[in-house]
């Protein structure tokens, strides 16, 4: 009994002295499948469809990831995470990757220890009302009851927003956007407040999505990207290089459609090393060299993604704005492959 | 059981083995290897957390509940605002939290004391109905009910725009009940809010400012309460020297009412009747339905077990009890009352305690419902705007801990109160 109770708790603290692991790249390799922390359901963004397979623009940069490191985009296993356990579930190693429409703020990176590797989706905080409330600005909420997902940059910045405008208000704390979503459209709250985009994938859910508005007032800055664990470089610079792959992807005008044609070598040396048919990049960041091209190959570049989920043929209907190529007076500009 | 006595003269010497088989010793050595084990772990998990932490570069400290909160809180007890510190929210929380549960306890008990007895009852409707409530609510899982009653309230309640006049009608799609004073809403229940024409100030204790008029009220309740012992007193000593009680309802009554009406009219008290304004009602007291259905919910499933208490409580009492009452001509009400309950208390108080310990700690499902306890601020919004999990999960637990401790310390001190006085 008492020999038994030992050994027990032997056994305990060698499956937990297992927690404490080498680099989470040989940890995926070795698992053959990479953690993926997504949203529990955002659609556009990530969210399972009628077969129960994760689709979105978040869960694209899963796919891209799991096909430079493991050679097959499908070898993602989702982990939905709300506003409160994310950054929790990636600290403690549950998930190998954060793609959560996650806003990068100073604090998070640093106080946090997490690393944000780039910005997939550059944002602002907005407000949904019903079109019927005769409310054509965010500066006409005063005393209105808001629905705010808590745990959030936007329940910081709701607060501030109230109070730069000398307005009160009343929030009530949601946990999902699910929730948010059934407490708005039941009337319980006025206002439903959270990133732009988020808004208009929660409105493109609604059975009367012409009935609902997204004011024009843009409060903050939201830069959403993927984020590791602080202090493992090799295995942030193979997420923030595979998230750049995708965007540079799209300016050198690299498809889906033509990239096995362009892999056999082009005029343009950028391609060609981006391809891997020119020089090694892949091994620098310990991967082979064709890392890039399934990366691109998995859902298309960027601009191919972003128009396959949450573009303007979609019922989301988000134009590129920010999220353009810098070429195109966009934000999005990926450092040189060299 | 038998002890085995040896009566042998013990052997010289001590050998190892007897630390095993010699029974003078065995417990002993069970005992300290229990406690060294406890120590082994407990040194391990602390060391585990000490190395986990450096590894991820994270320091352990309560400074942040020193800093700026930056959020709101819908529902607050005290004054709150986003510039308040972290510790500030903390306290908000944990006074929601002291509120719906201190609530949830009387009105479970009172419940719990109500379906207990009538479970008993002879009447086979009755008796089946306060059945079918008991088993219907502690079968059935707490988050359940509080998602249940949430959606009827969010659902099923007009919301504050229904009662809005419409211009072209020049009615409203709802009015407000009894003379427009309360006004229910998906939102919440607007109320008349109290208000003194002529309040007597404040006592600002850092912490918290207690409200000089309610001080006022409370000290004028108690002085009547006191005056009214006195004269109860009084009226005992004169019936024991007399044999004849005098008549003391309406020095009572008096007592009771009019220091407390005293003080109402002379700080001005009235009541302020919650009007439509914008997207909501102010003026008067919005009373959230988040803190009303937790409230409800806490109470229908802890009730349901506090009945099945009651009534183990009652059947624990000889029948012969019941019997000698009636012989006494006692009727069954004041049988109940005055014989079996008082008895079937000392069996009913200790299990009670741990009903009204898991009341509280249920109270953190609170976030289901957006209701801001402790949970909600500390371990939910503070938690995840800084980052602080060890410190913020822990310290919650030390708060929820202190709580039941001390839950658990006043339930026993009732509870040798009312158990059988051996002599």
């Amino acid at each position: 009994m008492k020999k038994s109770v030992f050994l027990g708790t032997l056994t305990m603290a060698g499956l937990a002295a297992g927690l404490v692991s080498a680099g989470t790249l040989d940890d995926v390799k070795a698992r053959g499948e990479l953690n993926c922390g997504v949203n529990t359901g955002l659609v556009g963004f990530a969210a399972p469809d009628a077969n129960g397979n994760w689709t979105g623009f978040d869960v694209a940069i899963c796919k891209a990831v799991a096909a430079a490191v493991l050679g097959d985009a499908s070898k993602v296993k989702y982990v939905p995470t709300t506003g409160q356990t994310r950054f929790t579930a990636l600290a403690s190693g549950e998930v190998d990757v954060l793609a959560r429409n996650s806003t990068w703020t100073y604090s998070r990176d640093t106080d946090l220890k997490l690393d944000f590797v780039g910005v997939n989706y550059y944002d602002g905080q907005g407000f949904m009302v019903r079109k019927d409330l005769g409310v054509s600005s965010a500066k006409e909420l005063e005393g209105a009851t808001v629905c705010i997902q808590t745990g959030t940059t936007t329940e910081l910045n709701l607060a501030d927003f109230f109070k730069a405008n000398n307005m009160s208000y009343q929030p009530i704390a949601i946990d999902t956007n699910a929730e948010g979503e059934q407490q708005y459209l039941a009337g319980a709250c006025d206002a439903y407040t959270t990133d732009i985009s988020g808004l208009a994938a929660t409105r493109a859910a609604f059975a009367d999505p012409e009935n609902h508005i997204i004011l024009p007032e843009v409060v903050s800055k939201e830069p959403l990207g993927p984020a590791v664990r602080h202090g493992d470089n090799q295995w942030g610079d193979i997420v923030m290089w595979t998230l750049n792959a995708l965007v540079a992807a799209e300016e050198y005008g690299v498809t889906s459609a033509n990239i096995d044609e362009l892999s056999k070598g082009t005029e343009n040396p950028e391609i060609n090393r981006l391809l891997g048919t020119e020089g090694d990049l892949g091994a620098m960041v310990g991967l082979d060299k064709d890392w890039a091209k399934r990366a691109i190959k998995a859902g298309g570049n960027y601009g191919e993604i972003f128009a396959a989920t949450i573009g303007e043929q979609t019922p989301i209907g988000l134009a590129r704005g920010l999220n353009a190529q810098w070429t195109q007076g966009g934000l999005l500009y990926a450092p040189p492959f060299r | 059981m038998h002890m085995v006595t040896v009566s042998d003269a013990p052997e010289p010497g001590f050998r190892l083995s007897q630390l095993i088989y010699d029974t003078r010793y065995r417990s002993l050595t069970i005992q300290v290897v229990v406690f060294m084990l406890f120590v082994a772990s407990t040194a391990w998990l602390v060391d585990n957390t000490v190395r986990n932490l450096s590894a991820m570069g994270k320091d352990f400290n309560f400074g942040f509940l020193w800093n700026r909160a930056g959020y709101d809180i819908g529902q607050m007890l005290i004054p709150y605002s986003n510039d308040s510190t972290h510790a500030r929210a903390m306290l908000v929380g944990l006074l929601n939290t002291l509120l719906v549960s201190a609530l949830g306890c009387i009105a479970a008990t009172i419940i719990g004391v109500f379906v207990g007895v009538l479970r008993l009852s002879k009447n086979w409707l009755v008796g089946r109905l306060m059945t079918v409530y008991v088993e219907v609510f502690r079968n059935v899982p707490l988050l359940l009910w509080i998602l249940i009653v949430y959606a009827i309230f969010t659902e099923v309640m007009p919301a504050p725009n229904a009662y809005r006049i419409d211009p072209a009608t020049g009615e409203a799609a709802m009015s407000a009940l009894l003379f427009d004073s309360i006004a229910p809403t998906n939102r919440y229940t607007a109320i008349p809010s109290i208000r003194f024409d002529r309040p007597l100030g404040s006592l600002d204790l850092g912490w918290i400012t207690l409200s000089g008029t309610f001080l006022g009220f409370v000290a004028a309740v108690a002085a009547g309460v006191w005056a009214n012992s006195v004269v109860r007193r009084r009226a005992v000593a004169v019936q024991n020297a007399t044999g004849v009680r005098p008549t003391t309802w309406w020095k009572s009554v008096l007592l009771l009412t009019v220091p407390a009406v005293v003080v109402l009219v002379a700080t001005g008290f009235h009541l302020n009747l919650p009007t439509l304004k914008g997207f909501n009602f102010t003026g008067g007291t919005n009373v959230s339905n988040s803190l009303v259905v937790l409230w409800l919910a806490l109470t229908l499933y802890t009730g349901a077990f506090i009945a099945e208490i009651v009534r183990a409580g009652i059947l624990a009492v000889s029948r012969g009890q019941t019997e000698a009452a009636y012989a006494l001509g006692l009727r069954p009400g004041r049988t109940m009352s005055l014989v079996i309950l008082p008895q079937a208390l000392r069996v009913i108080v200790p299990p009670l305690i741990s009903q009204f310990l898991n009341l509280t700690k249920n109270s953190s499902l609170a976030i289901a419902v957006g209701y801001m306890d402790l949970r909600g601020t500390l371990g939910g919004i503070t938690l995840n705007q800084t980052g602080r999990e060890l410190e913020a999960i822990l310290l919650m637990m030390l708060i929820y801990l202190a709580i039941s401790l001390i839950i658990s310390g006043l339930m026993n001190i009732y509870n040798n109160s009312v158990k059988l006085k051996e002599r």
